[in-house]
């Protein structure tokens, strides 16, 4: 496609309130206007400057929905004239976010998003969302909201208050639960959370900060690829992906402006160890993020985190402020002679969004519609150049691989599966968080970490909504890619929920099937209709006392073999997988 | 090496194998062009060869070694080696597959190549529940020019990219929405004459299934008298500017019922505009 070709805009004759023009203005500036007067469209640099604004749609589309409640006709005409962007084209994207409103919602208050997934579920999210209702407040049920270690979850958006979390706790009272547990306890990725002052670059510094990116620097950026390589390091985001490859395939590209992201849109129920990284220890994903600029030979940094995140949101823009003070950003990275700087964006809600390619195009101002691959990010990522896209835990083992050398990095781990992982413990355990540990620990570990299990375990979900169930045999799993896929199961991004014997399962694997179906961005036909079928087999099985009749068995399998063959991404491939091992572990579809 | 067709011999030729055989075709063609070339017939729905392939509709898709999913065949292009399977039963299960979830949720009774797709594949939309969810939404005539019946939109998207950058840069429409609730939508559902279409009616000649219709069309099927075996189609050249359009003229019952352009065509590439395509009453005045 030969996106950015000029459009002549027609606009509705809605007209914007003074409100919606500052709101617009705040984030982006008249230098950032397409055109200067509508007699004089384009003057500045014509249709490249309009190709090269696209991106400010998204942040636009969040201040009129702070500013109004919804993205109404004339506030979108203001912003679509300023970005010279179709109406037609910021509707369809303004229509695919959770976190936007394209009708008037008729009242000024503030909306609670209550999450209904996986651990929140099983905690009373539909009780809770209830007792807000009666208390007067605007509820939203939505889907996982990254705080599953203190279900049932809420966020709230903020109307003449900010976007905040009422879960969220002062600093000087969040404790590390592994930390709690074990003071002693030796962590890498985990290291400075509880004990750093998140919000101060010289704390940051004093715990051993930016030590690894002056040993970057010195040791220049192919010795980074091939430290990172020769410690087998791979992306901790679900797809595991070898990172030296994909920063080499970056690295290697010349000519072209090249960009590296952090995807921070961390949207897999059950997922919220960035969260935890990103809110406690902000600096390091600067500084990771920074590496990677450096070892790919990219100048654009971006961070792009889930529009639910407001704390971690407003760390990281503090910590950008502060570094680029410091020199730690900007046009001499630390004195190295290398250009780089980070720009932050927030996602408005679509789990779609944490696919690489479809966080792209959202960042572009595009829906977030996943492409095609090949070609791959590495030659053609955001606005079509080469891009590496890479997750804030990846990053922060890229620091410690740099900072203590491959061999280091090795003395943990097994041989296939090396260094330490982060897994996000929830549901019926003790101490639901977030645990360090070498990878190879087994499951039953790692849960004995958090306190054990609180009830009887009946099934346990790997990897989220997009993995798989386990049974409570499966306590002697070794944790690394390898033993995992052996064992029909995945990592993911580190989800371990446990469901004990008082679970309704039928509950909840319909849950699962109506997350998909509110999730998929029906751009490929497999998926698009694929989840809502699946979700009406599992609404009648339900209807029918939870029992699952052979023809609808096979049906189920016939949707997911083609969603999984046929669909454009990850989330078509996946989008069976819970349900198919619910059936196959007699957890739903035997009749009661 | 760049392909010229005026110079045939710079165009370098690479081999791959369909359904056992060796074809062979040149570099930057895709696996689609590829069996269309060799005569293996593949379904597509939303694959127009005017417009920039989008790969979303997923019934072309192919088996290629190596390839842990399926691929689509209308936007992959061909390497040299790589070894096609254009009917096994992966296949053929996903593209019946594609065709039943199409059928169970639109209106597909005038989109008789898809149907005809559906036959050979063996679609059995019987398995699926009768409270099934499908589109249901009113048929929108706000104009004496087109009609657009949602309940047949299988979204394509081929019209979005006629309105956009593929040919009319007009972008009066997009995908809204997301899920099983995308629709192809002006900017705030604003009607047609109100929003950024000027009418070229290049969104209704790529539409595949009925969904957007020339309302000339659509008030003769209304009438159960639209009747295309009674159909002729003269070929003339538009008369307003200097352009040179072609314009295929349908007439039945010796009155013009519908106007479209070549999609081969070197000028039009099947795209017309609003005189081309609706300027024709004063021929029967």
């Amino acid at each position: 496609m030969h996106r950015g070709l000029v459009a002549d805009l027609k606009l509705t004759v809605d007209t914007s309130t003074s409100d919606e023009r500052a709101a617009v203005d705040a984030v982006i500036s008249p230098d950032d206007h397409a055109v200067i007067h509508e007699t004089e469209r384009l003057v500045r640099g014509g249709t490249e400057r309009r190709r090269d604004r696209r991106h400010l749609l998204l942040p636009g589309l969040h201040a009129l929905q702070a500013t109004a409640g919804w993205i109404s006709p004339g506030g979108m005409n203001y912003l679509c004239a300023a970005l010279q962007v179709p109406p037609a084209e910021a509707f369809g994207v303004a229509s695919f976010y959770e976190l936007f409103r394209t009708d008037d919602p008729g009242h000024d208050q503030s909306v609670h998003h209550v999450c209904m997934d996986t651990s929140c579920h099983i905690a009373g999210a539909e009780e809770f969302a209830q007792q807000l209702e009666s208390e007067g407040k605007q509820v939203h049920r939505g889907p996982c909201l990254g705080q599953c270690e203190r279900a049932p979850a809420r966020f709230v958006q903020g109307r003449n208050e900010p976007d905040h979390v009422p879960a969220d706790v002062p600093d000087e009272l969040f404790v590390l639960p592994q930390r709690a547990a074990d003071p002693d306890v030796e962590l890498r990725l985990l290291q400075r959370l509880g004990v750093v002052d998140p919000t101060s670059l010289s704390s940051y510094r004093e715990h051993g900060g930016y030590v690894a990116l002056a040993r970057a620097v010195e040791i220049g950026p192919q010795a980074v690829i091939d430290a990172v390589r020769a410690a087998g390091l791979s992306g901790r985001g679900g797809a595991a992906f070898p990172t030296a490859i994909k920063w080499q395939g970056v690295a290697d590209e010349q000519g072209r402006p090249k960009h590296v992201i952090a995807n921070a849109d961390e949207s897999e129920p059950g997922t919220f160890k960035d969260r935890h990284l990103m809110e406690h220890d902000p600096f390091s994903l600067i500084e990771g993020l920074t590496l990677a600029g450096l070892a790919t030979g990219a100048e654009n940094g971006w961070i792009y985190i889930r529009g639910e995140y407001p704390l971690a949101t407003r760390r990281l823009a503090n910590a950008i402020e502060q570094c680029r003070t410091a020199g730690l950003l900007g046009a001499d990275v630390l004195g190295s002679g290398h250009r780089f700087d980070i720009e932050l964006r927030r996602g408005a809600g679509a789990y779609i969004c944490g696919e690489e390619t479809a966080l792209m195009e959202s960042m572009a101002g595009f829906r977030g519609e996943p492409r095609n691959k090949p070609p791959f990010p590495s030659t053609h990522g955001l606005f079509g150049e080469p891009t590496a896209v890479n997750n804030p835990e990846t990053l922060l083992n890229a620091l410690v691989i740099v900072e203590h050398g491959p061999e280091s990095f090795r003395r943990v781990g097994t041989e296939q599966s090396p260094g330490t992982r982060l897994f996000c413990l929830s549901g019926h355990v003790a101490t639901p968080g977030v645990y360090e540990v070498p990878m190879g620990t087994t499951l039953g570990a790692v849960i004995d970490l958090a306190g054990g299990a609180t009830g009887t375990t009946r099934a346990i979900l790997m990897g989220g909504a997009a993995g798989s169930f386990i049974g409570a045999d499966q306590l002697d799993m070794p944790l690394t890619q390898g033993d995992t896929r052996e064992r029909g199961t995945t990592l993911g991004s580190g989800v371990i929920t446990l469901f004990d014997d008082s679970v309704d399962f039928t509950s909840l694997v319909l849950r699962i099937a109506e997350f998909f179906k509110g999730e998929s961005c029906g751009q490929c036909v497999p998926c698009r209709v694929g989840v809502v079928r699946q979700h009406e087999v599992l609404v009648e099985m339900s209807a029918n006392g939870g029992a699952l009749r052979n023809d609808r068995n096979t049906l189920i399998d016939d949707m997911a073999v083609a969603m999984a063959d046929a669909s454009i991404c990850g989330l078509g491939h996946t989008a069976s997988g819970a349900v198919q091992s619910a059936i196959r572990l007699g957890l739903i579809g035997s009749a009661t | 090496m760049t392909k010229t067709d005026d110079h045939a011999e710079t165009v370098t030729q690479v081999t791959v194998t369909i359904d056992g055989t060796d074809v062979t075709v040149d570099d930057g063609d895709t696996i689609l062009d590829a069996c269309n070339a060799h005569g293996v017939d593949t379904p597509t729905i939303c694959y127009a060869e005017n417009l920039t392939p989008v790969n979303v509709c997923r019934v072309c898709v192919v088996e290629v070694e190596g390839n842990r999913t399926l691929v689509p065949s209308c936007s992959r292009p061909v390497e040299e080696g790589m070894e096609i399977q254009t009917d096994s039963e992966r296949v053929r299960h996903s593209r019946k597959m594609v065709l039943e979830f199409l059928g169970s949720g639109v209106d597909l009774s005038q989109a008789t190549e898809i149907n005809e797709y559906s036959a050979r594949y063996g679609a059995d939309l019987s398995r699926y529940g009768d409270d099934r969810q499908v589109i249901d939404e009113p048929i929108l005539i706000q104009d004496e020019l087109y009609i657009r019946d949602y309940d047949k939109c299988v979204l394509c998207y081929q019209c979005v990219s006629a309105c956009g950058d593929d040919a009319q840069h007009t972008f009066a429409i997009s995908v809204a929405g997301r899920g099983f609730d995308n629709r192809i939508s002006t900017e705030f559902d604003a009607a047609l004459p109100d929003s950024a279409c000027v009418y070229c009616g290049n969104c209704v000649a790529v539409c595949p299934t009925g969904a957007l219709q020339f309302k000339s069309e659509f008030d003769l099927r209304q009438a159960d008298n639209w009747r295309e075996e009674d159909q002729t189609v003269t070929t003339t050249v538009c008369s307003y500017c200097g352009v040179g359009c072609n314009l295929e003229l349908h007439v039945q019952d010796n009155e013009i019922v519908k106007v479209t352009s070549p999609v081969d065509h070197s000028v039009t590439h099947g795209n017309l505009c609003i005189k081309g395509r609706f300027g024709y009453t004063y021929v029967g005045n």
